[in-house]
């Protein structure tokens, strides 16, 4: 069992760390609060599951890229 | 349709001509829209010396194809770029490229701007503004 965690930008700063790697699964908020051990989610916070978005209720499997990252500010 | 995701200074109407020549059929289309962005040197009245660009790389990409995909089933096109620069850059920059050919001007234009908009609020770019005193990550985009 492997999941491995992103975090960009302003959020890799304020989490401390860019990629890890959990041996468990879940929904996509329990890697969150195990990645950064349960440090309060930011509002306005997107999720990704293997590069696509999606809520943080979305289950996440054996094998998935989840990724957390700030309001995109492309362009 | 070409997605480019860039690490050095481009320039947008060499990208532009050189995808033209390469990848269109002269005489097919009759309507060209380009829009170029370009770094500023202020932002919400402070002084902008340079700018970092972040990407999530392979989401970045795929979202930009996404929107062209998109575009391209809105609209009759005939095709569509987009540059988009990633790394440090300065004032004067071009930061992105979108462009579309159509045989008619309407579905060029309606679809330029839906390439930007889209890209602004999905594709997954981040600006880290370096000022004189430390950075700032940028909160939000200007509304369009």
């Amino acid at each position: 069992m492997s999941i491995t965690v992103k975090f960009f930008a302003r959020l890799r700063e304020q989490v401390g760390k860019a990629e890890l790697t959990l041996d468990s699964a879940g929904d996509v908020l329990s890697i969150w609060n195990r990645a950064t051990e349960n440090m309060p989610m930011p509002d306005n916070t997107l999720c990704a599951i293997n590069m696509e978005y999606s809520n943080t209720d979305a289950p996440v499997k054996d094998g998935d890229e989840v990724a957390f990252f700030p309001p995109v500010t492309g362009g | 349709m070409t997605v480019k995701i860039l690490s050095s200074a481009f320039d947008p109407w060499q990208e532009t001509q050189q995808h033209q020549q390469s990848q269109l059929e002269a005489g097919k289309y009759g309507a060209t829209a380009s829009f170029v962005g370009t770094m500023r040197d202020f932002n919400q009245g402070d002084d902008v010396a340079s700018m970092t660009l972040e990407h999530y790389p392979g989401m970045t990409e795929s979202y930009l194809q996404k929107i062209c995909d998109e575009a391209e089933q809105r609209w009759q096109l005939i095709d569509c770029l987009i540059v988009h620069r990633v790394g440090e850059m300065h004032p004067n920059d071009p930061i992105v490229l979108t462009v579309v050919w159509s045989a008619h001007r309407k579905e060029a234009f309606e679809a330029c701007r839906y390439l930007m908009e889209e890209l602004k609020t999905r594709a997954p770019f981040w600006k880290k503004e370096d000022m004189m005193e430390g950075h700032r990550w940028v909160d939000k985009n200007t509304p369009g």
